[in-house]
């Protein structure tokens, strides 16, 4: 599915990097454990996240992660948008929790990893 | 090519900038992405263990046509059971080392799993040098 039907359907705001809303999206994984995160090695990936902070899009970085979605109006702050406008990663908030926004998207064909 | 960083321990704001650098540089040298990755990730676990356990460090990378040869070296309070540490989900991090996403006890051999090569000294009370060969063909 493609980044921008992803955002709509979880009722998301995108706060970077809206150019790469067109790139297509196969996998996803929701956690607040980045090391976890850094065991993925899927591609066309997007992490479904509540931790706001810099690693979590460092991590992205690192892993070559798409786009990050923080779930329940976390607050992305501007060193965060600026190492994701450095790094063409798109930054989706959405309002709803990690459990309801991983079965919508489940439930509409994103993949899960394991 | 030889490339040097610093890395501050406690600085969670800027951890990873180094393995950011190495991301670019491997970029330019039109490295295939699938490398690139094994390498930044293994780099990456490294240089937060640095940040969220030692109190200073140093990145050593030396990449040449075949592989990529990484250091780090730390000052700080070692490891006292190396087998231990390498043990998937056992970890000695703080609750703010948690809260910023990592201490999950992953990192160890998740940079065993990216890397060709992987070594783990240790002295405590001095510090922990972790070195790792990743080929680049």
């Amino acid at each position: 599915m493609k980044l921008k039907e992803l955002a709509d359907l979880i009722e998301g705001s995108v706060v970077c990097c809206p150019d790469g809303l067109e790139q297509d999206v196969e996998y996803a994984f929701a956690s607040d454990l980045m090391s976890d995160v850094l065991t993925v090695s899927k591609d066309r990936l997007v992490l479904i996240t509540g931790l706001a902070n810099m690693q979590a899009v460092r991590t992205a970085e690192m892993a070559d992660i798409l786009a990050v979605v923080f779930v329940r109006g976390k607050t992305i702050s501007q060193d965060m948008i600026r190492l994701a406008e450095e790094n063409g990663i798109v930054l989706i908030e959405s309002p709803y929790t990690m459990f309801r926004a991983s079965g919508v998207l489940y439930g509409k064909g994103l993949k899960p990893v394991y | 090519m030889k490339l040097e960083y610093k890395v501050q321990g406690g600085d969670f704001v800027r951890a990873g900038q180094a393995s950011s650098q190495v991301k670019k540089v491997l970029k330019r040298l039109n490295v295939p992405p699938a490398i690139i990755k094994r390498v930044v990730v293994a780099l990456y676990e490294g240089e937060v263990n640095i940040v969220a356990h030692a109190f200073q460090g140093k990145i050593y990378v030396d990449i040449d046509a075949d592989k990529i040869k990484v250091v780090l070296d730390d000052i700080g309070p070692g490891i006292p059971d190396i087998d231990l540490a390498m043990k998937p989900g056992f970890s000695t991090a703080s609750n703010i080392v948690r809260e910023m996403g990592f201490g999950a006890g992953m990192g160890l051999p998740n940079i065993k799993e990216n890397t060709d090569k992987m070594k783990i000294s240790s002295v405590i009370d001095v510090g922990t040098r972790l070195e790792f060969e990743v080929n680049l063909k």
